[in-house]
């Protein structure tokens, strides 16, 4: 039987739909950026940027930037009414000291037991950079990770060990992607859920990896 | 009588030593001390150790102080930008030294120097490369590294609003760094655009309490930059 990926927003939606009412919860740069726009109604999420905002708010209008008030990416964002800045150490103590309910992430690789690679693809000559991605990845009470299951030349991202440079042991708990969404365990993957049409014999095969039902 | 106010930055700036570790606030272009960093380029000071989230953008500011050839070493989480080709090519052809340091450890790291702690263990970064060569400790269960503090020499911040006793309030995430910087150096400068008399601070709002703060120099408003990041065509 044939089955569709999910889409980036519905990665998105799928991510979002996860978050509880009153969570705390960190967005890592680039796709997971897109989980805010699809908070489900009635839900009040808090958002935290590593340079110093809680209650961080959506892009302002054209015309309305202030290079003050940017995200971890650099680009402009909001502030809700509510919303608090504080200073460097502070977000990054909010963040180890397990206060963020969850935080998503992208990632190059994740191991079955839920090591993460987001940082360093290892290329000779690269210049590296790490930013706050190691902190993130350790510091949540939850780390999710969201991206393609698959890399463009159809090898799994999910891996029994990862072959990029760690940015954190054993820390990712959930894998959401095009394809399904996993939890990590000591013991290996196991199954949350997978699009229609997607045998369980299909997704242990694009991995290469037992999966628990 | 106590009065941190600073007639100019080269007046604040003017005993900045060859060898400094200079503390440098700012993510991305937020909070960068533009105003101070050209006047550390004017002052002249050189073999320096810079300490800044990232390594400069474009041809200004951190990054035309990197170009002077002033900075030995820098210390910093995210060197690479869209538009940080100064950096870049001083990396690659080997004349910059650079200690690359996971976002949250830089600010413990300082946080830690402000405070007088030896040194910290810190989960981050175990079992990765960044934690190569670092003492590491089992302790109830998780894995821990040892982590040094940052001291500077020198902080340079950028604030919003201060008084002759050196008490700093900030604007927006412009913050930063700042207030973890002014209590890791022996000698802290930040900027203000509003001089404000004792008293009309509000106390319960003062970000960075003066006792951290050496010199204040007044600046004119000038809208912070966009830098670091694409922009989306539309």
């Amino acid at each position: 039987m044939a089955y569709q990926k999910r889409t980036k927003d519905e990665l998105a939606k799928r991510v979002a739909q996860d978050i509880h009412d009153g969570a705390y919860v960190n967005l890592g740069i680039g796709q997971p950026t897109a989980v805010a726009n699809h908070i489900p109604a009635g839900r009040e999420v808090i958002l935290q940027s590593e340079n110093g905002i809680l209650g961080m708010g959506p892009a302002p209008a054209a015309g309305e930037e202030d290079y003050d008030l940017i995200n971890a990416g650099k680009q402009p964002v909001s502030l809700l009414p509510g919303g608090a800045y504080f200073h460097h150490a502070d977000s990054f103590a909010m963040m180890r000291g397990g206060h963020l309910d969850i935080c998503v992430l992208g990632a190059f690789q994740v191991s079955a037991k839920g090591d993460l690679a987001n940082w360093s693809t290892g290329e000779p000559g690269a210049i590296p950079a790490v930013g706050g991605a190691m902190d993130l990845a350790i510091g949540a009470k939850q780390t999710w990770v969201m991206m393609d299951l698959l890399t463009k030349k159809g090898e799994s991202k999910i891996v029994e060990r990862c072959t990029y440079p760690l940015t954190g042991v054993a820390c990712v708990k959930r894998i959401y992607t095009d394809l399904c969404t996993l939890e990590c365990t000591p013991q290996g993957l196991k199954l949350i859920d997978k699009v229609e049409g997607l045998s369980h014999a299909e997704l242990e095969k694009l991995i290469n990896l037992p999966i628990a039902a | 009588m106590i009065n941190k106010i600073a007639a100019s930055i080269a007046e604040a700036l003017a005993n900045v030593k060859d060898g400094s570790t200079v503390l440098i606030g700012g993510f991305g272009t937020s909070g960068i001390p533009g105003e101070l960093i050209d006047g550390l380029i004017a002052q002249g000071a050189k073999d320096l150790t810079v300490v800044n989230n990232n390594a400069g953008n474009a041809d200004y500011g951190l990054a035309a102080l990197l170009k002077a050839g002033r900075v030995r070493k820098i210390i910093c989480s995210f060197p690479r930008q869209v538009d940080s080709w100064v950096f870049d090519e001083l990396y690659r052809s080997g004349k910059l030294e650079l200690e690359l340091v996971p976002q949250g450890n830089l600010a413990e790291r300082m946080r830690a120097a402000g405070a007088g702690i030896g040194a910290f263990f810190c989960p981050t970064a175990a079992g990765t490369e960044l934690a190569k060569g670092k003492e590491t400790r089992e302790i109830d269960g998780r894995q821990y590294v040892l982590e040094y503090p940052i001291h500077g020499d020198v902080a340079l911040i950028k604030a919003e609003a201060g008084d002759r006793w050196g008490n700093l309030v900030y604007r927006k995430a412009a913050r930063n760094f700042g207030p973890v910087m002014a209590a890791a150096a022996k000698y802290t400068v930040a900027t203000v655009f509003e001089l404000r008399e004792l008293g009309e601070l509000d106390p319960e709002a003062v970000v960075t309490p003066g006792i951290y703060v050496s010199k204040l120099v007044k600046i004119p408003r000038v809208a912070t930059q966009a830098g670091g990041f694409k922009k989306e065509v539309a």
